[in-house]
C-alpha cells in the first residue's frame, strides 16, 4: 500500500522558482498524469518525487514515509526516462536484473523475476541483445521491464513515448495501460500530450508555470475546465473562445450578434460583464449532422471557409463574429468552401469564462 | 518528344562524372596519406634499422640503404653482454623511466577522472575560469618552467629524485587528462546514472558500475597519452636528474655522446628500447584508443 502525497512542494533554482507550492494526493494504485506545456515544471515535480532533485520546500510522502531526505534508492520507486536510459554496456537480461542484483537478490530470484517481467512485456526473445540492437519500441519495453522487476511502490514515467513515431506511440500507450491493469501499482506519468493524458489517466493534473491549474478525471477536466487555459489545453482541436459581453440576459458577441446565456449559468452572470464564450468544435455542428442532439441549442448561419474531410467526420473552419472558429460535421455530407449552412451551438455544453480572471463561471 | 529527351540527358550526363571525380579524390587522399606516413615513418624506420647495424655501416658515405650486415651487437653492448661493453646503466634508466611514467600516469588518471567527472557533472563557482586556467597552463612550454622548478626543487631536495619528476609529469598531464575525460563523461547522459540510482545504487556505485565502464575508452586514451608524454619527455628530465637514481631513458640517450664522438649505433639501439614499450602499450589499448579518439562518432 503506497500512495504519494505532495504537500506544498516548491522548487527553486537559486532565485528562480519553478514549482510554486503544489499539493496533490495520489491514491494507492492510481494512475495520475501530470500534463502541461513544456517548461511548466512537470519533470521537476516528478524528479522531486524520485529523489533526483532536492525539494526546496514542502514535503513528499510515499506511503507512510516522508521521503524528502531519502536518496532515490531508498524510496522504492522506479522510473522510466524519456531517453530510456538503458545501460548500453549490458544486454537486456542484465539491464532488467540490474536493480535486483544491486539489492543483493539471489541469482535464482533475479532470473525468475527477469523472466517474469520479460514475459509480461514480450521480451523473452531479446534477452541476449544489447540496447543498440533493439528498435525504439523494444527499448521502451525494456525500460518498462526494468521498472517492474523490482515490484516498486510506484512507477514514475517522464514523457516515455515522446521519442517514438506516432503509430508506435499509440501502441505503447495501450501497452502501458494494459501493464497498469496487470500490475496495479501507483503511477505518476508526465507528458505534454493531452491525448496521452486523456487516454491513460485515472486523474489528470493540469499544470502551468509551476502551478496546478486543475485536478480531475479526464471527463471532469474535459467537460468542466476551470479556466480558459485548461479549456484550450485539453481537447483537440482546442475549444473555441469568443470574447463577449453580457447584455440583457444574452451573450453579445463582438459583431453584435446575440447568443442566449446557457441556462445553468443565468444566475451567475450580470449585465455588462466581460466574458469569454467557450465552445468545443464538437458542439458546433450543422443541424442534423452532430453527434449528440441537444435540447438547448441555438442556430446560427455560418459560411464555410475550409472543410477537412477526415472520413467519418469533417473539420470545418468558419468564423463567428469575425473570429476563426472550428466546427465539426459527422456523417457522409460533403461541404464546399463558401457554402453557408445552419449550425447549431450546443449551449448546454458551452462555457462562460470571466474575461478578467479567465476562470469558468461554473466554478465561481 | 524533346520533352522526354532533355530530362534524360541532363539526368544522364552528370552521372558518370562523380565516380571519376570521386575516384580521383580517393586516390589523391590515399597519396597524401601515404606521403605523410612516409615522412613520419622513415626516420623511425631508419632508427630501428640502424639499431641493428654496425657503426661503420651507419656512417658510410655514400649511405648504404639496404643493410649488408645485421647484428645484435649494439644491444649486447648496452646490456653488458659480450666483449666490448658500453658503460651505460640501461636497466636502471629503464626502471626509473617505468616507475616515473607509470606512477605519474596513474595519479594523473585518478586526478583526471575526478576532475573530469566534476567538470562534466557538477556546477560550482569559477568552473569556467578554472577550466580555462588548466588549459592555459598546458599552453606554457614545459621548458620555460624548468628554471623556476629547478630552484624550488633544489630547495625541497627533489633534484635527482624520482618523486621530483613524477610531480612535474603529473602536473603536465593533468590538464590534458581532465580535458579528455571531461569530454567523455559529457557524452554519457546523466539519466544513466540517475536510472542506476533509482535502481538502488549509491552515487558512487552508479559511477563505478555505469559511468566508469562507459568512459573506459576515454580514460584508456588519456592514460596512453599521459604515459607517452612522461615516457618520452626529455627537456625537463635532463635538467632535474643527475644520476642513475633518477635518470630516465631519453636522458640516458645522451650518455652515448662523448666529447668528440657519438655512438650512433648504441644510441639507436637504446632508442629502440625506448620505443618498444610505448608501442606495446599503444597496441594493448588500441581498441579503446580508436574508440576514444573518435568519440562522438559512436552513438549508443
Ligand atoms: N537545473 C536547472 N536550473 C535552472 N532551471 C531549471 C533547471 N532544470 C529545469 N529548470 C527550469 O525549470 C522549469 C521547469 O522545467 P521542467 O520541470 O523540466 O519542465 P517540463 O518537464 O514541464 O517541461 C523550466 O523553466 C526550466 O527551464
Ligand atoms: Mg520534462
Amino acid at each position: 500500500m503506497a500512495g504519494i502525497s505532495i504537500r506544498a512542494v516548491e522548487k527553486a533554482y537559486g532565485a528562480v522558482r519553478v514549482v510554486h507550492g503544489i499539493d496533490l494526493e495520489i491514491a494507492h494504485e492510481e494512475f495520475v498524469v501530470l500534463v502541461g506545456p513544456s517548461g511548466c515544471g512537470k519533470s521537476t515535480t516528478l524528479r522531486m518525487i524520485a529523489g533526483l532533485e532536492d525539494i526546496s520546500g514542502g514535503d513528499v510522502w510515499i506511503g507512510q514515509t516522508r521521503v524528502n531526505d531519502l536518496p532515490p534508492r531508498k524510496r522504492n520507486i522506479s522510473m522510466v526516462f524519456q531517453n530510456y536510459a538503458l545501460y548500453p554496456h549490458m544486454n537486456v537480461r542484465d539491464n532488467l536484473g540490474f536493480g535486483l542484483r544491486i539489492a543483493g537478490q539471489s541469482p535464482q530470484v533475479v532470473t525468475e523475476r527477469v523472466n517474469e517481467a520479460a514475459g509480461i512485456l514480450g521480451l523473452s526473445e531479446l534477452l541476449d541483445r544489447t540496447p543498440a540492437e533493439l528498435s525504439g519500441g523494444q527499448r521502451q519495453r525494456v525500460a518498462m521491464g526494468r521498472a517492474i522487476v523490482r515490484h516498486p511502490d510506484a512507477f514514475l514515467f517522464d514523457e516515455p513515448l515522446s521519442n517514438l513515431d506516432a503509430k508506435l506511440r499509440g501502441q505503447m500507450r495501450a501497452e502501458i495501460k494494459k501493464l497498469h491493469q496487470k500490475v496495479r501499482t501507483t503511477v505518476v506519468y508526465v507528458t505534454h500530450d493531452q491525448v496521452e493524458a486523456m487516454t491513460l489517466a485515472d486523474r489528470i493534473v493540469v499544470m502551468r508555470d509551476g502551478h496546478i491549474e486543475q485536478v480531475g478525471t479526464p471527463m471532469q477536466v474535459f467537460n468542466h475546465p476551470v479556466n480558459t487555459f485548461v479549456a484550450t489545453f485539453i481537447g483537440s482541436p482546442p475549444m473555441n473562445l469568443l470574447p463577449a459581453v453580457i447584455h440583457e440576459g444574452q451573450v453579445l458577441l463582438r459583431d453584435g450578434s446575440l447568443v442566449p446565456v446557457p441556462a445553468r449559468l443565468r444566475a451567475k452572470t450580470h449585465e455588462g460583464q466581460d466574458v469569454v464564450l467557450g465552445i468545443r468544435p464538437d458542439d458546433i455542428c450543422p443541424v442534423g449532422h452532430g453527434l449528440g442532439e441537444t435540447d438547448e441549442g441555438t442556430d446560427i448561419a455560418l459560411t464555410v471557409d475550409l472543410a477537412e474531410p477526415l472520413g467519418m467526420e469533417s473539420l470545418i473552419y468558419t468564423s463567428i463574429a469575425g473570429q476563426e472558429v472550428q466546427a465539426k460535421l459527422y456523417g457522409p455530407r460533403i461541404v464546399q468552401a463558401s457554402e453557408t449552412l445552419s449550425f447549431r451551438l450546443a449551449l448546454d455544453r458551452a462555457h462562460l469564462f470571466d474575461a478578467a480572471t479567465t476562470r469558468s463561471l461554473d466554478v465561481l | 518528344m524533346s520533352r522526354t529527351a532533355i530530362p534524360v540527358r541532363t539526368a544522364d550526363r552528370p552521372l558518370p562524372r562523380p565516380p571519376l571525380k570521386k575516384r580521383a579524390q580517393a586516390f589523391g587522399l590515399w597519396l597524401l596519406t601515404f606521403l605523410l606516413m612516409v615522412i613520419m615513418c622513415v626516420p623511425g624506420l631508419w632508427v630501428v634499422l640502424s639499431a641493428f647495424r654496425p657503426n661503420r655501416e651507419i656512417l658510410a658515405k655514400p649511405p648504404i640503404w639496404v643493410p649488408e650486415t645485421l647484428t645484435l651487437n649494439n644491444f649486447a653492448k648496452i646490456f653488458g653482454i659480450g666483449q666490448d661493453q658500453v658503460a651505460i646503466p640501461v636497466l636502471a634508466y629503464f626502471s626509473n623511466s617505468l616507475i616515473i611514467a607509470l606512477t605519474s600516469t596513474v595519479i594523473a588518471l585518478i586526478i583526471g577522472m575526478s576532475g573530469g567527472y566534476a567538470f562534466a557533472r557538477y556546477r560550482f563557482r569559477f568552473k569556467g575560469g578554472i577550466f580555462l586556467g588548466l588549459m592555459l597552463f598546458r599552453a606554457v612550454p614545459g621548458i620555460a618552467l624548468s628554471l623556476p622548478i629547478f630552484m624550488v626543487w633544489s630547495r625541497l631536495g627533489l633534484i635527482d629524485a624520482k618523486l621530483g619528476l613524477i610531480i612535474v609529469y603529473i602536473s603536465l598531464n593533468v590538464p590534458f587528462t581532465i580535458w579528455l575525460i571531461d569530454g567523455f563523461f559529457r557524452q554519457i547522459p546523466m539519466s544513466l546514472s540517475e536510472a542506476a540510482q533509482v535502481d538502488g545504487c549509491t552515487r558512487w556505485q552508479a559511477f563505478w558500475k555505469i559511468e566508469f565502464p562507459l568512459a573506459r575508452s576515454g580514460i584508456a586514451a588519456a592514460g596512453v597519452f599521459a604515459f607517452l608524454t612522461s615516457w618520452n619527455e626529455y627537456a625537463l628530465a635532463s635538467q632535474l636528474t643527475r644520476s642513475t637514481d633518477s635518470k630516465t631513458l631519453p636522458v640516458g640517450l645522451m650518455d652515448f655522446t662523448a666529447q668528440f664522438t657519438i655512438d650512433w649505433a648504441g644510441m639507436c639501439a637504446m632508442a629502440v628500447i625506448i620505443i618498444v614499450p610505448a608501442l606495446i602499450m599503444t597496441f594493448l589499448v588500441q581498441k579503446h584508443l580508436i574508440a576514444g579518439l573518435t568519440f562522438g562518432g559512436v552513438k549508443g
